[in-house]
């Protein structure tokens, strides 16, 4: 073996993997050949630890439209021609080394892989996790990926209608940025990412090729680091200004049915686009590096190759096509050059003028190894499942206190502050903007709406994966049933740390089956995804964090409602249960235990059957016009939801419900699968008939009322404006450091 | 009556005013391409400068675009007395170009932002709020990072004296007050015109509320104005 053990580490690959290379190749591989398969081979790109464990989702359903896996993102037929092309990805690691430059490039990249589909992006959402927001570096981290996404999302025209941020001290290093973005497309013009007969000229558009993120996938994403600080030179820089008319110029070019394929540069650059798409053509490919425009002097092959330079885009064309392709592009003032072509080898043939510089096989590259590895959950994680959660004490503190601290907290919050700086209503579609459960947009032309959430609790799947990625599912679903959408699709990113390590792969497995298990219950298949793994900084790994991305329809966009209370004198009605009940169990993994108690601890519960009958007869309310309003009972239980409801339009709420049990955990306990809905008037005995007919438990909670007060009679009357003002502050609370 | 809306590269409202104009009044909108110098702007109407980053808005917003071929003939439009609206970006363009007095400035919190806002009509005798009355308060979204209304002294007076201040933000029942000023613009100006009144630019999206869907319909009263005001001089 004639390569040092730092030359394969810097590109992340084993020993036992650069054997297997030679094995194949037949010889020692050349510098670029060997950046290639680094990188094709990297859990980014080739999926080592995970491609296994992801066969287990269920993946089709009659509405999925491309066979899964084999597109940059799935795509969903909503009918009337149309397909929703969606997918969430993670950019946690660049945003870890540079906040602001990796999440707009986070957002940046995603769109691309929409765009690249042919779609147009309509819909952006962000799910983030930061360390607390009162460590100077997490408010720093916090700061700069807010500033990052909006100064990037904003410059693009694609709304960004929502998401979640989480804080906790387990993500103070290792913060999660992941980026869903949504596309709309006539369904018979999906552009594939392949590049199709011999022959075909591949056409390199967008930015110039410069040195920024080289190893950006094999060492910055595959890998775990003691200082990201030192990798800063790996992560790219952006140009939204770019991407605009990127966008704009690749649906010119779609439209024109020019194209015979297109695929965005993402991790890996030209390396992955190029190989990936003729992969799925089952052709080869012949690059010149030398025709690549460059935007540094004396760049070499390895370093065009691997470079992860933003806003460029692989096309594929027929010859005779390439002049207007090209005319399209020099129209937005975009520079589009002929780089390579399609062949009959086998090979990725790269040549730098005339120099034959790497030509590996192409299955080779694009099979990377996987591996299969035992699992172990941990002794701690055991031990803070198994805790006697009948030993927790009743607080100190009164309900009102609890409630206070509770809206306040940063995790619960009001997320104004953030998404204000996000443009949610540009190409004017959003019909609820961000605040609410999830986001709903009309679909221009027809009568539908599409809603849309993510979710992913990372101490419930700390604390049992299985069960905390069933309930990642249940949530983001009963988030789109609130707003009577049908669940139809998802998508994951799944962040967790070094897979190597027995406890982590086992975190990983569990999760993955639990996500499986849900998708199967509620019938919707993951049509896309990420995984993000190695997210771990001095031996301290992130809670694993599945953060799924839900995509639901309404045939009818005017049937929807709003998660708050819209007037006073409605009948207030908890669907899921049949009385409000604390049991000890109900405070595992919750808000209040964590706030309160300091303590992360109990095992966390689904059912799924009546999670599923739950959301059916909330859609089915909706639908029937029987609720004005609903809104889950999630972070900080029932007391929060309710206080929630009542925050939008300054709407008040009498409880006069028993609270049975614990009263800490009745009121902040988070169990799942209950729905607040208020009444429409007149409607609450057709929604208990259709309750009981749908075997669902319910129970009446109060009423809504104009005087503003929020009371749960026996526990808490509080002032509203008092409460909602703490809400409001409590992620400004902390002042910048900046 | 004929719209003519401008797309720059980088520009991402042109769509929105083309679904809100023909949503709204049912007249024809062209999309005008920016590098067109030698277009004939006089089959048209009004001329709309849309939002968004034209240019990126590198250099400074509207920099950029304000010496694009295009403007040139919008200049001489302008100067023959035709109606300019710009929005957001397009408010920014005008300044920019000279065809409105004063500059925005980058909001005075450092932040973007996007969100309602209530503007207090000042005056009710323009093309370009005619279908309101004085008084009224319109709910219309912002979304910008410079939106920041600033002029010299002397300048400011001057638009103050004569009437050019159109729309002013404020509370929901018309109070002018700062904690009603999402930018720190002076005087809390959301819109202005020239002193010939033919040319106005205004931060706020009129583009974004013409249905109730989307949470309002005031937007479509600053449409309905250039509509009766061209109506009613062809009559």
């Amino acid at each position: 073996m004639t390569i040092s053990k730092e030359a394969l580490d810097e590109i992340a690959l084993s020993e036992a993997e650069y054997r297997r290379i030679v094995e194949e190749l037949d010889r020692e591989p050349t510098p670029l050949e060997l950046g290639m398969f680094g990188a094709l081979w990297s859990e980014h790109c080739g999926y080592k630890h995970s491609r296994a464990l992801l066969s287990l989702f269920p993946s089709r359903s009659p509405r999925v439209l491309l066979p899964p896996g084999e597109e940059n993102a799935g795509a969903i037929d909503i009918g009337d021609g149309l397909a929703i092309v969606f997918k969430i990805e993670s950019h946690n690691h660049p945003s870890a080394v540079e906040p602001f430059q990796g999440a707009a490039t986070g957002v940046g990249g995603i769109v691309r892989d929409i765009l690249a589909m042919g779609a147009r992006p309509i819909a952006l959402m962000n799910s983030l996790r930061f360390g607390p927001p009162d460590d100077p570096r997490s408010r720093y981290l916090f700061d700069g990926v807010v500033s990052g996404i909006s100064w990037y999302g904003n410059c693009i025209g694609v709304p960004d209608v929502g998401g979640e941020i989480y804080f906790s001290p387990t993500y103070a290093n290792n913060p999660l940025v992941n980026a869903l973005c949504v596309g709309l497309i006539e369904k018979d013009r999906l552009v594939r990412s392949a590049v199709g007969d011999e022959g075909n000229l591949l056409l390199l558009a967008g930015a110039d090729t410069g040195r920024d993120g080289i190893h950006g996938a094999s060492g910055l994403a595959s890998r775990t680091f003691e200082d990201d600080r030192e990798m800063r030179p790996t992560v790219q820089v952006g140009n939204p200004f770019l991407e605009k008319t990127l966008i704009e110029a690749c649906l010119e070019a779609s439209a024109s049915g020019h194209l015979r394929g297109m695929q965005d540069l993402g991790a890996a650059g030209l390396t992955s686009a190029a190989v990936e798409s003729a992969s799925r053509s089952g052709a080869g490919i012949e690059v010149d590096v030398s025709n690549v425009p460059r935007r540094e002097q004396q760049m070499n092959a390895y370093e065009v190759m691997l470079s992860e330079s933003q806003e460029r885009m692989l096309l594929v064309v027929a010859p005779p096509d390439e002049r207007p392709i090209r005319d399209m592009f020099g129209k937005w003032d975009i520079p589009c050059t002929s780089i390579g072509r399609v062949t009959g080898s086998a090979e990725a043939r790269i040549y730098d003028g005339p120099d034959l510089v790497a030509q590996p096989p192409i299955e080779h590259l694009t099979n990377a190894p996987r591996y299969r590895l035992e699992g172990k959950a941990s002794e701690k994680q055991l031990a803070a499942r198994g805790y006697p959660m009948g030993k927790i004490p009743l607080p100190t503190e009164s309900p009102a206190e609890i409630l206070s601290r509770l809206v306040s907290a940063p995790n619960i919050a009001s997320r104004e502050p953030v998404y204000r700086r996000y443009d949610h209503q540009v190409q004017t579609n959003t019909v609820i903007a961000p605040g609410g459960d999830a986001a709903v947009l009309r679909i221009r032309g027809t009568t539908k709406g599409i809603a849309l959430s993510t979710d992913g609790n990372g101490r419930l799947c700390y604390l049992d994966p299985y069960r905390g990625g069933a309930i990642a599912v249940a949530e983001a679903c009963r988030n789109l049933s609130c707003t009577g959408a049908t669940p139809v699709a998802l998508t994951d990113c799944l962040n967790f740390g070094n897979p190597e390590e027995p406890e982590i792969y086992f975190q990983l497995e569990q999760c993955i089956r639990g996500i499986a298990r849900a998708c199967r219950v509620f019938s919707v298949p993951v049509v896309s995804g990420n995984v993000s793994l190695y997210n771990s900084t001095q031996d301290q790994p992130i809670y694993p964090t599945p953060v799924i991305g839900a995509l639901g329809l309404l045939e009818d966009v005017t049937k929807h409602v709003s998660s708050g209370f819209d007037s006073d004198g409605l009948d207030v009605v908890l669907l899921g249960a049949s009385e409000v009940r604390g049991r000890a169990r109900d405070l595992s993994g919750c808000e209040y235990l964590d706030l309160v108690h300091e303590m992360v601890v109990g095992r966390p519960y689904l059912d799924l059957r009546l999670e599923q009958k739950v959301q059916g007869l909330c859609r089915r309310a909706i639908g029937e016009g029987l609720v004005c309003s609903a809104h889950d009972s999630s972070d900080g239980g029932l007391a929060v939801a309710l206080a929630e409801a009542c925050f939008s339009h300054h709407i008040g709420f009498v409880g006069q419900f028993p609270v049975l049990g614990r009263w800490d955990a009745a009121l902040f306990g988070e169990r799942q699968s209950r729905i607040i809905v208020s009444v429409s008037p007149g409607h609450l005995d057709s929604l208990g008939a259709i309750a009981d007919e749908m075997d669902v438990p319910w129970t009446v909670l109060g009423r809504t009322q104009s005087k503003r007060e929020l009371s749960v009679q026996g526990y808490f009357n509080v002032a509203l404006d008092n409460l909602k003002e703490a809400w409001q502050s409590g992620l400004e609370a902390h002042p910048s450091s900046s | 009556m004929r719209f003519g809306i401008l797309v720059f590269p980088g520009t991402w409202s042109d769509q929105d005013c083309y679904h809100a104009i023909t949503a709204t009044l049912d007249q024809p909108a062209d999309l005008l391409w920016h590098k067109d110098s030698n277009i004939s702007l006089d089959d048209y109407d009004c001329l709309i400068l849309p939002g968004g980053f034209s240019y990126g808005d590198y250099l400074r917003a509207g920099a950029l675009a304000s010496l694009s071929p295009i403007m040139g003939p919008v200049k001489e439009y302008a100067g023959r007395g035709g109606l300019v609206l710009g929005i957001c970006n397009g408010f920014q363009i005008l300044c920019e170009s000279g065809l409105l007095p004063g500059v925005l400035l980058p909001n005075v919190h450092l932040e973007y932002r996007c969100q309602w806002t209530n503007l207090r009509v000042e005056r009710d005798d323009t093309p370009f709020s005619g279908a309101s009355s004085k008084g009224d308060v319109l709910r219309i979204p912002i979304s910008h990072g410079e939106g920041n209304y600033y002029a010299h002294a002397d300048v400011l007076e001057d638009l103050e004296k004569k009437g050019q201040v159109v729309f002013r933000y404020a509370s929901h029942d018309g109070a002018v007050t700062p904690k009603d000023n999402p930018n720190g613009s002076m005087n809390n100006i959301a819109g202005v015109m020239n002193a010939r009144g033919n040319v106005l630019g205004m931060m706020p999206h009129p583009e974004r509320c013409f249905e109730d869907l989307l949470g309002g319909t005031d937007g479509a009263l600053v449409f309905r104005s250039l509509f009766e005001s061209v109506a009613g001089r062809a009559v």
